[in-house]
């Protein structure tokens, strides 16, 4: 049978997605920018800026190298801080018909446990009148770019496993972890957060890199070390997604170098069941649209009438 | 996708490129520019040098993967431009000066069109170009090759002063116009940054720009800010 419509929902923890193109966390921003360039309701979620309980200033110096391939950034998490994230930007997620996706950062384990409790507290009061505008906390236990927590948390497994555990009793939302592919071994570690009630993982963050600024003898990055992004991890992002997806039962939410409708069918079939865009967005300003359009595109050809007929088929 | 009208060669790694199309835009936006496929990733921010009916033109120095292939460019090549973005130079009233370092004189001479009764400061270290499409546009211009623009300059005849080039000039600049103002006219002084910039429209924070109320966005807050805003880091 010739499918002229193709079925690309997905569901995680009851949270619905039109399709697997979910933004990434800190290349989209709470997706208002992008929101003028094109419809962002047609994409699958919206995973926004990595927020931290206080405001961060973010890393001195320069931020971003491009490597062959890639992209080296040291943004260090610079964001407005959960308050005023839930005050000024939350009313403009209220009217996004796409699943939106909290990203939480920490430096200390009281500091995440904040603010998912604020988190939590804005989407109580907001469940009262009727409303919603957070579909999902993703908890970036993962982040190279921030000297203290971030990825101290993300390297060994019973230090992650204290912050997943206590974020976990402090909020009822659906739950992702994101995952280090710095972790000493990640899929013990996404185990670990099956374990503790996780609602799903996703994988992969930045790889920890460097670049040398050869004339003048120093890093170019004044942090040192910065996070490698784009195509240039996507083998390496996609056996991780691989692996994990084989170790635990709930979903995986995969990414690391998606540039295409195959590379997002690539992370399908090694059992991701949305992905998340990133860097991409970099080098097409319309990157979701595109995907989005690619996708379906590409279902049709392939004869593929629904992501669940290849999801993990590798 | 655009079209290359011309990509001239004016002096040693500087190119003047011009656009075919309706590209709009206001003095010191800026578009993002690329004339490749996927690598280099980044697209290019370049400053916008002049507005026509046929086009935008644009000036840039070579001085990396992204420049070299433009500087490559020649016409009927295809290059993808979005924008225009940034804030811009604000509309002002009053006596003006221009003050250009190197590159940084892109962005001047769209705004001395604008601004026709302005003096203009056209400063390079080495070797001076562009400049003799400025005397005509200046009541009056200054050229210096070697030494210090800034010099020439005095802000105290000034009510408002648009400056762009390398950070040392918009440092001192920033100096010398809170010092301006004992005796003369206080000029408002603004400068227009040039940051690295990832996605050109306020989502990445990668241009982000240390200011006295916190950090702001180059790409969108800016280029240009007001000097007394800015806190410069070494």
């Amino acid at each position: 049978m010739i499918s002229t419509s193709v079925d690309t929902t997905a569901t995680i923890a009851g949270v619905h997605f039109k399709n697997p193109v979910v933004m990434a966390s800190g290349t989209f921003g709470f997706g208002k920018e992008y929101g003028k360039l094109y419809d962002v309701d047609i994409l699958g979620g919206i995973s926004g800026k990595g927020l931290t309980l206080h405001a961060k200033a973010g890393n001195a110096g320069i931020r971003v190298y491009e490597t062959a391939s890639g992209l080296l950034n040291s943004v260090g998490l610079e964001n407005p801080g959960v308050e005023a994230f839930l005050s000024k930007e939350l009313p403009y997620w209220e009217t996004l018909d796409t699943a939106r996706i909290v990203n939480l950062g920490g430096n200390t384990l009281a500091d995440y446990v904040l603010g998912a409790e604020l988190i939590q507290r804005d989407a109580n009061q907001r469940a009262l009148e009727g409303r919603k505008a957070v579909d999902m906390i993703e908890l970036n236990i993962s982040c190279p770019n921030v000297k203290e927590g971030g990825i101290a948390f993300g390297v060994k497994t019973p230090a992650a496993k204290e912050v997943v555990r206590a974020v976990r009793a402090a909020t009822s939302l659906p739950l992702a972890v994101k995952l280090s592919p710095n972790a000493e071994d990640i899929a013990e570690m996404a185990e670990m957060c099956e374990a503790e009630g996780a609602d799903a993982v996703s994988l992969i963050n930045t790889i920890s890199g460097m670049k040398i600024d050869v004339r003048r003898r120093r890093s170019v990055f004044n942090n040192l070390y910065a996070g490698l992004s784009g195509p240039a991890i996507k083998p390496v992002a996609l056996r991780m997604v691989h692996q994990v997806a084989n170790r635990v039962t709930i979903p995986v939410i995969g990414m690391g170098g998606i540039t295409s409708a195959t590379d997002i069918i690539e992370f399908i079939m090694a059992g991701a069941t949305v992905v998340q865009v990133g860097t991409y967005n970099f080098m097409n300003m319309r990157a979701g649209s595109t995907l989005v359009e690619e996708l379906h595109q590409f279902m049709l050809e392939e004869n593929i009438s629904s992501l669940d007929e290849i999801r993990g088929i590798v | 996708m655009a079209t290359v009208i011309s990509n001239e060669r004016l002096a040693n790694g500087v190119y003047h490129l011009r656009v075919e199309g309706d590209h709009g835009g206001k003095m010191g936006q800026f578009y993002m520019l690329r004339a490749w496929g996927a690598y280099p990733l980044l697209s290019r921010p370049l400053s916008i040098h002049q507005v026509n009916d046929d086009g935008v033109e644009f000036l840039y120095h070579v001085v990396g993967e992204g420049t070299e292939i433009f500087a490559e460019l020649t016409p009927g090549d295809a290059i993808q431009l979005e924008g225009p973005f940034g804030n811009g130079f604000p509309e002002v009233e009053g006596k003006v000066a221009l003050i250009g370092g190197g590159i940084g004189i892109a962005p001047l001479y769209y705004c001395a069109r604008q601004l026709p009764d302005s003096d203009v400061y056209l400063g390079f270290s080495r070797e001076a170009f562009r400049t003799e499409a400025f005397r005509p546009l200046a009541a009056e211009l200054t050229v210096d090759v070697g030494g210090l623009i800034l010099n020439s300059v005095d802000f105290n005849s000034y009510d408002h002063i648009f400056v762009c080039g390398p950070q040392p000039m918009l440092k001192a600049a920033q100096m010398k116009g809170a010092a301006a103002g004992a005796g003369g006219r206080s000029p408002k002084v603004y400068l227009s940054l040039e940051n690295r910039m990832a996605c050109g429209i306020g989502a990445c924070l990668v241009c982000s720009v240390s200011c006295r109320d916190g950090q702001r966005k180059a790409c969108t807050d800016g280029p240009v800010f007001l000097a007394e805003e800015v806190v410069f880091h070494d």
